[in-house]
Order: structure tokens, then sequence, then C-alpha cells
């Protein structure tokens, strides 16, 4: 019984810790794609320019 | 596994980032190079102030190569942690397949309100623009999660509706003229999909890659 719970403890910790590893990845890539694709810094925009058009985002 | 997860993912958009500026350098890149010319003679006819791209030559090659290996690289790392919180099992193949729902989200349901467009193209407000692009990517994205992985028949429903209902509300130019060929506006939209499904494809395909070699290593290390 005690064994079970442990177990059950250690998965459902291996769950939280995924879910928050897939949280940072998300927020970290679409923090990527929003500065290169969507940031209204001119700077940025014209580095980014010709991949804003190339990959379909919004541009100008 | 946080620092896993941003290495498989970084690997994956270098890699892919890469490849996709070399695709863009002799698919998108000459279109936009040879738009900008009509754009600029518009603008000299019409005595508007000159329009210099900020970036040229090699330093316009580096800075686009960049901004693709960013998306890439974030490509690869929504797609990881997509992947992550619907407890799917991470590999190449899943992860291209992943891929391709993605770009049918972002590439093909957004072209269908906002073709591809060249410089010099009709336009309508930015700011509409950007928000109706990442509502339809959004909407689209979570209708067809709802529809391939829910079992039951009203989140079907529901995700259709998802897929459909940004199409009722378009971001439309008010006059579709534009100073662009429209022999060079088609090849466009048909290249930058072309290149956009590329680069989704390829980020899936190698961050499934690198996030199964990445957790080989750790596994035999522990």
């Amino acid at each position: 019984m005690t064994t079970k719970t442990a177990a059950i403890r250690s998965i459902s910790g291996s769950r939280a810790e995924t879910l928050k590893a897939a949280f940072v990845a998300f927020i970290v890539g679409l923090g990527l794609v929003y500065g290169a694709g969507f940031a209204n810094s001119e700077t940025v925009h014209d580095a980014a320019h010709d991949s804003r058009h190339a990959l379909s985002f919004p541009c100008h | 596994m946080i620092a896993r997860l941003l290495a498989a993912g970084l690997i994956a958009g270098i890699v892919a980032g890469l490849a996709v500026a070399g695709l863009q350098h002799v698919t998108t890149t000459p279109l936009i190079l040879a738009a900008e010319v009509y754009e600029a003679a518009q603008h000299a006819h019409d005595a508007a102030e000159a329009t210099a791209p900020a970036f040229e030559g090699l330093r316009r090659t580096v800075a686009t190569s960049l901004a693709t290996v960013a998306v890439s690289a974030g490509y690869a790392l929504i797609l990881l942690a997509g992947m992550l919180f619907s407890g799917e099992s991470i590999g190449p193949r899943r992860a291209a397949l992943w891929g391709a729902c993605a770009f049918a989200a972002t590439g093909l349901a957004t072209s269908l309100g906002l073709a591809p467009q060249l410089p010099g193209a009709a336009e309508t407000d930015l700011a509409g623009r950007q928000i109706w692009w990442l509502a339809t990517a959004a909407s689209t994205g979570a209708g067809l999660f709802a529809l391939l992985r829910l079992d039951a028949p009203a989140a079907k429903i529901f995700g259709a509706a998802l897929i459909v209902a940004p199409h009722f509300f378009w971001p439309t130019a008010a006059t579709p003229e534009s100073t662009v060929p429209a022999e060079l506006a088609a090849r466009f939209a048909a290249a930058s999909l072309t290149v956009q499904a590329a680069s989704w494809v390829l980020a899936g395909a190698l961050a499934g890659l690198s996030w199964r070699l990445i957790s080989r290593d750790e596994t035999e290390a522990a």
C-alpha cells in the first residue's frame, strides 16, 4: 500500500515536471516566433523582413 | 528536463533554420528583391522619399538566416511542448506529423484569409492582420487537436467550428491594388507556403530526432 502510494506520487511528480518543462519550452518558443515574426521594433522588423515575407507572417 | 528540452529545440532550430535559410535564398528572396524594384519605382513616381532597405547584401542574408533560425527554434520548441502536454511519445516521425498539422494551422488556414504577400502588395492595417493571423493559427490548431485527438462527438463538432470560425472575419483590403505584377505575386504565394511547410516539418522531424538522441544519452548515463 505504502509502496503503491509512493509510486503514484512519483509518477504524478514526474508528470508535473514534464508539464513545467513543456510550459517553459512553449513560452520560449512563442517568444522566439513572436520576436522574429511579429515584433514592431523597426530594427527587428528590418532584420527579419525577408523571413517574415518568406514564412507568410503578416508584414509591413 | 527543461535544459534537455531547450537543447533539443535549439539544435533542431539551428539545423532546420540553416536549411530553410538556404531554401529561402533560392526561392523567396529573389522574388522579394524583384518586387522591391517595382515598389521603389512606384515610390519614385509618387515623389515620396526613397525607402532603401536597412540591410543589404551579405548583412541582409545573415540577418534573414538568423531570423529564420530563431523562427525554426521557436517552431521546434512549440511542437515539443505540445507533444509533452498531450503525452505523445516523441520521435522524428510523430514530430514531423505534428509539424504538418501546425503548418495546416499557421500556413494553410491563414493563407485563405491573408495570402502570403510580397512588398508592395495591397494591404490593410498591420495590427489587424497580425491579430487575425495569430487568432486563426491558435483557433485552427486547437480545432485540429480536438478533431484528431479527442473522441467525444461534441469535441469534434467544437473542433470543426474552431477551424471554420476565423474565416468569417478575413481582413480584406479595400482596393486590391498592388505595385507587384500578378505573375510574381502568384509565384511568391506558392513559394512562401512551400518554405513554411518545409520549415515546420523539418523543425518537427529534427526536434523529435534530437530529443530522442539526448534522452537516450541521459538514460544511459543514469
